[in-house]
């Protein structure tokens, strides 16, 4: 192990051999370790969420014709600290009635449940935070924590319009985990693994190619927990003001607001790592710098179509949502883990009788599974095209509240 | 003192106090948080003791999917919620009493037993673990049936759900 090839083993061996000179006991030097590589990686996502703030200002600007931010430094690539210096001097408003507490808990909670995703994000091979061996569950549950902090936002406002964002929340968020765990589970049964890293280990065809049903599903239903458009009905402008954070002014408003674009990042990370191969790449075993920057563009590449998602789509209605939800996404998911299971067992039963080489036993087993899933796509398409809905049944005409009084005869004549 | 008992002991603190606030909060929702907590203590001991596993388990089963609820069903409640008549009853003697008659006996069954005061062995084959457990719960000869019961359970408790709530045509 040398510097250039893995500075930061090379830095955290230093260090632990430095303390251990002192006199420290081994457990101290590793709690230490951790807790620093804790702070390392906590300050780290908050740095490249600057960055992918001005990113998505940018993009947004050139889709709808127009800059975005091009004053502070080049390009304006120095926009957002002038907006975060900004943001700290805006008084904290508590609206009458607010449950302090849990009003002052919910940013907190919203943004620390997107960054202890980063706890398990493999950066290269041998940089990750902990290995911990059911990673995918771990960020199941976590998902969960953010959830929580989007309620208790809501509900302690003391606002109809966050309450009404918070009720929608847990409907979208809640109901988005089903298919997101169901998709998660063909990874998992793909890598015979439930640690992230080890799945990235397994990725020796990538899942995308294995499973690109899962990818999708995974992918949409992640941008659905995000709450970010198509799915922003947790914070349609049109008809809750802001949702559940209305009622927020400050750094508590900022931390919402870095919480989401962080989650877009870890989600596109999240992809990236458990369908795109994560570090995986040319060279990146011996030099496992490089499984970092392979990393970066994979995620990148995700990110950017997560903001043209966000860009270019319309908001979805409550009941499309959920209806794309249950009746789509839940089904299609249930179908891909069964088959998935059965063909994968089938494939193995079936191989000692098949002549092949070992090189060659991936590719074949990614061949049957990407047969499998081109199978299902066309089944779904038909399916689509055969139960099309027709129409929307129409429970009540709009009623306006207020009618404007018939003016006065002089006024017409 | 190893810095995994100082954790302990903080968690330990941490969750026994947010237990008791569960049940001496005046109010639903703080008392929905403090149990949280507790959970997530609790979460933290099976961490300490090596059960990742249960660890997460316990965070997406009890913090995701039931205090959720139980924040959501006390969400349609603003008012009625803030309790104003007294916390104890005529009869807390006796439940004090039961309570820690209780604890006196499990004390004492856990200071007779020789694992008490041993150091907890380590445990063999940590990345093969989940596996062993999955296949233990659909092995015949070991925990196959109360699995499938408990699945049948959840399968008639959704369909209840279902009937209870869905739409009834007239």
């Amino acid at each position: 192990m040398n510097f250039l090839s893995d500075p930061i083993n090379f830095i955290a061996n230093w260090l632990g051999n430095l303390m251990l000179g002192w006199g420290a006991s081994q457990s101290l030097v590793t709690f230490i370790l951790k807790f620093i590589g804790a702070g390392l990686v906590g300050v780290f996502g908050f740095s490249l969420v600057i960055f992918t703030i001005w990113l998505e200002r940018k993009l947004y600007g050139r889709i709808q014709d127009r800059l975005g931010p091009n004053r502070v430094g080049p390009y304006g690539i120095f926009q957002t600290i002038p907006d975060i210096i900004k943001i700290f001097t805006k008084e904290y408003i508590t609206p009458v009635g607010a449950d302090k507490v849990a009003y002052n808990l919910a940013p907190i909670l919203s943004v620390s449940a997107v960054l202890l995703i980063w706890a398990i994000l493999p950066f290269a091979k041998t940089i990750v935070g902990t290995d911990v061996n059911v990673g995918v569950l771990y960020v199941v549950a976590v998902g969960g924590i953010g959830a929580l902090g989007i309620i208790l936002a809501g509900w302690s406002s003391n606002n109809k319009y966050s309450l009404l964002g918070a009720f929608r929340a847990v409907a979208q968020i809640v109901s988005y985990e089903v298919p997101m765990v169901l998709a998660l589970l063909v990874p998992v049964l793909l890598g015979r693994t439930m640690g992230i890293n080890s799945l990235v280990n397994a990725q020796s065809v990538w899942f995308v190619i294995m499973s690109p049903i899962a990818a999708f599903i995974f992918f949409t239903s992640s941008i659905a927990e995000t709450g970010r458009a198509p799915f922003d009905l947790l914070e349609a402008e049109s008809e809750l003001v802001a949702g559940y954070q209305t009622e927020y002014s400050g750094l508590k408003f900022g931390m919402f607001y870095v919480g989401e674009f962080l989650h877009a990042f870890t989600i596109s990370a999240l992809t990236a790592t458990l369908f795109l191969g994560g570090w995986r790449g040319p060279w990146a075993e011996q030099i496992p710098i490089l499984g970092v920057i392979w990393f970066f563009i994979k995620a990148f590449i995700v990110y950017f179509a997560v903001v043209l998602i966000r860009i270019s789509m319309p908001r979805l209605r409550i009941d499309q949502m959920l209806n794309f939800n249950w009746k789509f996404l839940t089904p299609l998911a249930l179908v891909l883990l069964i088959l998935t299971a059965l063909v994968d067992k089938l494939f193995f039963v079936v191989l000692p009788g098949i002549p092949i080489t070992e090189t060659l036993i991936p590719w074949a087993r990614a061949g049957v599974h990407l047969l499998i899933n081109i199978i299902i796509i066309l089944i779904t398409v038909q399916l689509l095209k055969t139960y099309r809905i027709k129409g929307v049944r129409v429970v009540g005409e709009p009623r306006p509240v207020a009618v404007a009084p018939e003016p006065p005869a002089s006024v017409i004549s | 003192m190893t810095p995994e008992k100082i954790i302990f002991i903080v968690v330990a603190l941490v969750t026994l106090g947010a237990a008791l606030s569960v049940v001496i909060s005046r109010n639903l929702i703080h008392s929905a948080l403090w149990l949280i907590l507790a959970l997530f203590g609790i979460a933290i001991f099976y961490v300490l003791l090596d059960a990742g596993f249960f660890a997460v388990i316990q965070v997406i089963i009890y913090i995701g999917a039931i205090a959720i609820l139980f924040i959501f069903a006390a969400m349609l409640t603003r008012r009625v919620m803030q309790d104003t008549g007294p916390q104890s009853n005529p009869n807390w003697w006796l439940g004090a009493l039961i309570a820690l008659l209780l604890f006196a006996g499990i004390a004492l069954i856990l200071v007779n037993w020789q694992g008490f005061t041993t150091s907890a062995p380590e445990l063999a084959n940590p990345s093969g673990r989940i596996s062993q457990l999955g296949l233990a719960l659909v092995s015949a000869d070991q925990y196959v049936l109360p699995f499938e019961l408990a699945s049948l359970l959840l399968v008639a408790a959704m369909i209840g759900a279902i009937f209870v709530a869905g739409e009834k045509k007239p």
